[in-house]
């Protein structure tokens, strides 16, 4: 089975510092690690290879840093590290990140699934996957919670409001994960070294056959026309040293005053 | 697609059962709003098998005019053939701007629109905007929340957006309302939809109404402490009309299913009262019910990032709390 994992580099938004004169989020503060739904997208790919055999490849478009990234997947089970990164490509929106993506699989040649996490926790917007699946012309199914494979078809338990759907779906295909579907291992000191080792392959635009009309941000449809700090809530009543039942009672009256029961 | 020959918003009609989705008659209220506002009409796509009472619905909620594309390979949503029948509307009707629910399928959907159609998606918009010239500006948080982000598509049509349920009000229904309706002959042959639907596995568990669609949602965080202690939040849920949720931790720990999960990797919610029992209040907890309208917090702890969000907080025990406010709900509902 071939296998590509598609993973972002992101800053790790669980350690955010924000300047408190600019109100601007503080970057450099910020390490960078692999998104972790990639990291249960990799998990998933992983126990597949185990199961039916084939190679994992993992694909990161980013600045060169993003090597790291690769490594640490590698050290984690996958075979192949692909790090595409060029000037040309920044500032692209989430439909030229995905041709981009599109194109180097396309390069790399067959494949049977594509593996992507529910969404980045940077961008946040949950579109590449999909967009990837789009360029390419294969099925996909999102918020997956459970993979497994039988007679030549994926069988996916795909999120829903009351449930899972138990959707099948041909290869090659496309699938994001959520995070309930695995437990990410953790690299042992023998796999860190040997990731260490391993010899990333990097395309540039130039090693791909593209069309400069959808690279960067000219390429890209969508433009941030502003960024900025959500703004502040207004406090709130909030009531301390009060004892249960007079707290209660104040906060039912409160209910009922705003006609929320 | 011409920019200028492009008119019109167009609203994804999401069903369920049969059932219209609440995110659905939002986005009629509020793209109808914004249609008016530059002389152009809001459409309602609805695609489906059997749709009759939909179509009413919608009217009823407001729609200028509904396309309906019926077809028996549209009786349950696939990828593959919601995406053909809208993306060839989508060619015959040129429309300016497309708001979908982003909700599961709606985030599932309208990345491929967008693609096939080499436009432009803003995801998870909490705020809608349009100039004069019809050009949308979508506000939509990013970072976790962090971080705010106005975004406009200049170039290409249509403009997309998924929106987030809960943020804008649905009308009122007026069932005399008529409206024109479009029926669309568009048919996707089997073979081009390449995904099925096999089974269904219901998770009852302690999940009554579903935290997407309820209006009151009670939360549970670590501080519930083990998972029957749920009871005592379904207790109150139930006498208020709501659903139960929780943070990631409690999730983390088994005392309740992925599925009531709210925050950054779990759903994102916005009912007309969020009530967080036992939550710190971290920022990827926050990101998923920050456009709650009103939001009760009851902690022990007074130093915790919930009170910093919470219309009205409470410091104390959430186990002396809980149950006197369910007490005193049912005794006011006469349950
Ligand atoms: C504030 C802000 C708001 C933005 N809003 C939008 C918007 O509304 N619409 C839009 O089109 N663009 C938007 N962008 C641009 C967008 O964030 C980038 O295109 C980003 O590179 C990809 O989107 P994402 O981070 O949301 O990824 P997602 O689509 O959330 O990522 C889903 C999955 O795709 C894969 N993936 C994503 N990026 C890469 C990568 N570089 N390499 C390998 N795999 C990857 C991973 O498996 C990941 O888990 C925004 C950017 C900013 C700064
Ligand atoms: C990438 C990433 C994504 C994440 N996504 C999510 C997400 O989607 N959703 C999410 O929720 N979290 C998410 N988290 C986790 C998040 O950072 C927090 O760890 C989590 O929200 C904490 O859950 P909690 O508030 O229930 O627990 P805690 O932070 O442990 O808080 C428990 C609270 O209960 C209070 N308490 C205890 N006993 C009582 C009592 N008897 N009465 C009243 N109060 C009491 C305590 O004072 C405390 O404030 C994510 C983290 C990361 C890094």
């Amino acid at each position: 089975m071939k296998l590509i994992v598609c993973v972002k580099q992101v800053p790790d938004t669980g350690d955010i510092k924000i300047n408190p004169e600019t109100n601007t989020i503080i970057r450099e503060s910020m390490p960078s690690i692999v998104n972790p739904f990639d990291k249960n997208a990799l998990e998933a790919a992983v126990r597949l290879k185990e199961a039916y055999g084939g190679t994992v490849t993992v694909l990161s478009m980013g600045p060169k840093k993003a090597s790291e990234a690769l490594k640490e997947c590698i050290s984690l089970g996958a075979d192949h590290g692909v790090l595409v990164t060029d000037k040309a490509f920044a500032g692209a929106d989430t439909f030229s990140t995905s041709y981009v993506l599109a194109e180097v699989i396309r390069t790399l040649g067959d494949f049977d699934l594509i593996l992507c996490g529910k969404q980045a926790i940077d961008g946040d917007t949950a579109q590449v996957g999909p967009e990837i699946a789009e360029h390419l012309g294969i099925p996909q199914v999102t918020y997956a919670a459970k993979l497994e494979y039988a007679d030549g078809t994926f069988i996916v338990n795909k999120e829903h409001d009351e449930g899972y759907e138990v959707v099948e779906m041909k290869l090659p295909g496309l699938c994001t994960v959520v995070k309930s579907i695995n437990e990410p291992r953790m690299p042992t000191i023998r796999t860190k070294m040997a990731a260490n080792r391993a010899v990333i392959q990097v395309f540039t635009a130039a090693d791909l056959t593209l069309d400069p009309s959808k690279l960067g941000l000219i390429g890209s449809p969508t433009r941030v026309k502003r960024a900025f700090s959500p703004p502040k809530k207004e406090s709130g009543v909030k009531l301390d040293g009060l004892e249960s039942r007079a707290a209660t009672e104040k906060l039912v009256g409160f209910l009922v005053g705003a006609e929320l029961i | 697609m011409n920019i200028n020959d492009c008119r019109n918003i167009w609203v994804f009609v999401e069903t369920e059962h049969g059932q219209v989705k609440n995110v659905a008659l939002e986005l009629i209220n509020e793209g109808k709003k914004l249609a008016h506002t530059v002389g152009e009409e809001l459409i309602a796509i609805v695609i489906g098998h059997k749709m009759e009472n939909v179509v009413q619905t919608v009217i009823s909620y407001g729609a200028d005019q509904v396309i309906l594309v019926d077809g028996a390979e549209y009786q349950d949503y696939t990828t593959d053939a919601y995406t053909n029948a809208f993306t060839k509307l989508i060619k015959i009707h040129q429309p300016s701007a497309v708001l979908v629910g982003a909700t599961i399928n709606g985030r599932d959907l309208a990345p491929r629109i967008a693609c096939r159609m080499g436009t432009g998606l803003t995801a998870d918009c909490t705020g809608l905007e349009i100039s004069p010239e019809g050009e949308v500006t979508w506000t939509r948080p990013a970072m976790g929340g962090n971080l705010m982000a106005n975004i406009i598509c200049p170039n290409t049509r249509p403009q997309m957006g998924t929106v987030r349920p809960g943020v804008f009000k649905r009308g009122t229904s007026d069932k005399d309302r008529t409206a024109n309706i479009i029926r669309e002959e568009i048919s996707t042959p089997e073979k081009e939809i390449r995904t099925k639907l096999r089974d269904f596995i219901h998770v009852a568990g302690i999940a009554g109404v579903k935290i997407e669609e309820a209006d009151i949602i009670v939360s549970g965080g670590l501080g519930i402490g083990k998972a029957e202690n749920f009871m005592l939040l379904q207790e109150l849920a139930s006498a208020l009309g709501g659903a139960v949720a929780a943070s990631r931790a409690a999730v983390d720990e088994g005392w309740i299913s992925p599925l009531q999960q709210v925050g950054q990797t779990g759903k994102t919610v916005g009912p007309k009262l969020y009530i967080a029992c036992g939550i710190s209040g971290a920022i990827q907890h926050v990101a998923g019910m920050s456009s709650s309208d009103f939001v009760v917090a009851i902690n022990k702890d007074p130093e915790a990032r919930i009170f910093d969000i919470a219309d009205f907080g409470i410091v104390g025990d959430l186990f002396e709390i809980v149950p006197l406010l369910t007490d005193e709900i049912r005794k006011r509902k006469k349950l």
